[in-house]
């Protein structure tokens, strides 16, 4: 074997950590542009404001569009104030016992579950025991649950990042534990908070497989009227269209893909502008 | 009147603080109390070891054992993929590279974690697939392998991110010692920065794990479904959420068929509660350096 002087052998092993990293940024790059590229050519007006025609091998994608936005609406007016006050209550008011890390492991635990778990057990309890059915409330409760340790994770570390100089000065002032969360945590908490609400939206908006058996549909002929219909989403019909309808015309799955994509992407990158504005703006 | 609201919200935001408590202990329940019935008719022993998977014939049969080796062959192949290119990855992040250049990097393996996971199973049936099929000449292309490929993209940023968060928590006294005694940028990263961080690697690999054993589209969508025992990673196979993905949608309520899918969600509530359970104490572990 032969033995590198420890420069080279530096050299050598920075090459290779290059190597990898570019191995691993280069799919993210090539899976957005493949879809762009194959995509484009079918996204118009058209495309975006009409139902599915002939057995969705044409026509447009409006019904999975305004699922997505409906469920997603839901899903985190439900999930939002839930998960906001948990965070209030694990960085405000949890003494650091055991009563806590409890919760804290509940947390971590309700993250790791599978997002297809999250699908059974909200078929189970949402769809048959509480006999919504299949339909847009059982599916926004099924996420919203899934979601909630995500809100709880980000929200804590905004609340967090709030000096406690100015938890402290409020209470010298005679305030009291509430008022000072609502009138000195919370508004200096906000961007935080609200990054990762919009990082969360980003991924709900994306999911398949909570909704698969609780709210979504194969085809639905208008446009979702309460939140007691079952409904189109996007993921779910990019899904559809790509493995169980035969000679599916590939452009239009590429638009759909891409639809969903640029939606996603584009939900992500507000959460990455709310953030780098309000870090400029920080009074701290 | 004021103590009396603040009394108010205060309760509202305990009941709050301890929903996740709750929606785990239900989730886990309510699994459990479908699997414990499915228990009572079919022995627990035959549904772990069973090799066929047959819900739907005269005599049914509820084997998950070829399952589990599919779900467990996707997952080692996505990690014997994703690993090393993450680590070395989150070095290169963290040690070598520029602090701009840094940012742009983290930024785009981040980026991967907002592709949905039918938009990656998409690309992988009209990209990967027909590659897998012609490049190792065999008569399909939806494998294993294929799904680990996939899996192995989805697992790399979180691997990379918490094992660079790992990776810079290293105190800054130990790589100088290192520098001062002669030792070059790489091998104090080898022997010192490496071995430090060793602990919350090891999280972020289980972490890693956690997500691909979980994920289901992709899965369904490129590796074949097939429940047969695999020979070799070249083949089909079918994994624990793909049976219930694909599965739950036929049943009727109630039905043994029914019951045998929240057994299955149950193995895989106690594999993830068991994988982030120790990843956590990995991850304590690192902290308390």
């Amino acid at each position: 074997m032969i033995r590198l002087s420890p420069k080279l052998s530096q050299k050598f092993s920075y090459l290779i950590l290059f190597l990898a990293t570019t191995l691993a940024i280069t799919p993210v790059i090539v899976i957005i542009f493949i879809i762009v590229k194959n995509g484009m050519s079918v996204i118009n007006w058209e495309f975006l404001a009409s139902m599915p025609k002939n057995g969705m091998r044409d026509g447009g994608v409006l019904p999975a569009i305004v699922g997505t936005f409906v469920i997603v609406t839901c899903t985190i007016i439900l999930t939002l104030p839930t998960g906001l006050c948990a965070a209030i209550y694990l960085n405000e008011y949890a003494r650091d016992n055991i009563f806590a890390r409890v919760i804290k492991l509940g947390i971590l635990n309700l993250a790791g579950v599978p997002s297809v778990v999250y699908g059974l057990f909200g078929f189970g309890i949402f769809v048959m025991f509480l006999k919504l059915g299949v339909s847009i409330i059982a599916g926004a409760l099924t996420l919203s649950i899934m979601e909630l340790p995500v809100i709880i994770t980000t929200s804590r570390n905004a609340l967090n990042s709030v000096p406690y100089s100015f938890r402290e000065a409020s209470w010298a002032l005679g305030v009291s534990r509430w008022q000072t969360i609502r009138h000195i945590v919370l508004p200096n908490a906000l961007p935080g908070i609200m990054t990762g609400a919009v990082l969360s939206i980003a991924r709900i908006s994306g999911e398949t497989a909570p909704i698969l058996f609780t709210a979504a549909a194969f085809y639905v002929p208008h446009l979702p009227h309460s939140i007691f219909d079952q409904v189109m989403t996007l993921p779910y019909h990019l899904y559809i269209i790509s493995t169980q309808i035969p000679n599916m015309p590939n452009n239009i799955i590429f638009g759909t893909a891409l639809i969903l994509l640029v939606m996603v992407l584009a939900i992500s990158f507000v959460a990455i502008f709310v953030r780098i504005y309000f870090r400029k703006h920080r009074k701290w | 009147m004021r103590k009396i609201v603040d009394t108010i919200i205060e309760k509202i935001i305990f009941l709050c603080g301890i929903s996740s408590v709750i929606f785990v202990i239900l989730i886990f329940s309510f699994l459990f109390i479908e699997s414990f019935v499915f228990f009572k008719d079919f022995s627990i022993i035959k549904f772990i070891t069973g090799r066929y998977w047959y819900p739907d014939s005269k005599l049914a049969l509820f084997g998950i054992f070829s399952l589990l080796v599919g779900s467990f062959l996707v997952t080692l192949g996505a990690c014997l993929i994703a690993v090393p290119i993450s680590i070395m990855t989150a070095l290169y992040i963290s040690e070598v590279a520029s602090k701009n250049v840094r940012d742009i990097l983290k930024s785009l393996v981040e980026l991967m974690v907002a592709i949905p996971s039918v938009v990656i199973g998409f690309i992988g049936m009209i990209v990967l697939v027909p590659c897998v099929k012609k490049l190792f000449n065999i008569p399909t292309g939806l494998t294993a392998f294929s799904g680990s490929v996939m899996l192995a993209f989805m697992a790399m940023p979180t691997i990379v991110t918490i094992s660079e968060d790992a990776i810079r928590s290293v105190p800054w006294q130990y790589k100088e010692g290192a520098l001062a005694l002669g030792a070059t940028k790489w091998q104090t990263m080898r022997w010192i920065v490496l071995k430090t961080a060793r602990p919350g690697i090891i999280a972020a690999t289980m972490l890693g794990i956690g997500r691909v054993i979980g994920e289901t589209m992709t899965v369904i969508m490129i590796t074949g479904n097939s429940s047969r025992i695999p020979h070799s990673i070249f083949e089909p196979v079918r994994t624990m959420t793909a049976v219930i993905a694909t599965e739950i949608g036929e049943t009727v309520n109630g039905s043994m068929h029914y019951k045998a899918l929240f057994s299955i969600g149950l193995v895989l509530f106690l594999i993830t509660f068991l994988i982030n359970f120790v990843a956590d104490l990995f991850l304590e572990k690192n902290k308390n350096k």
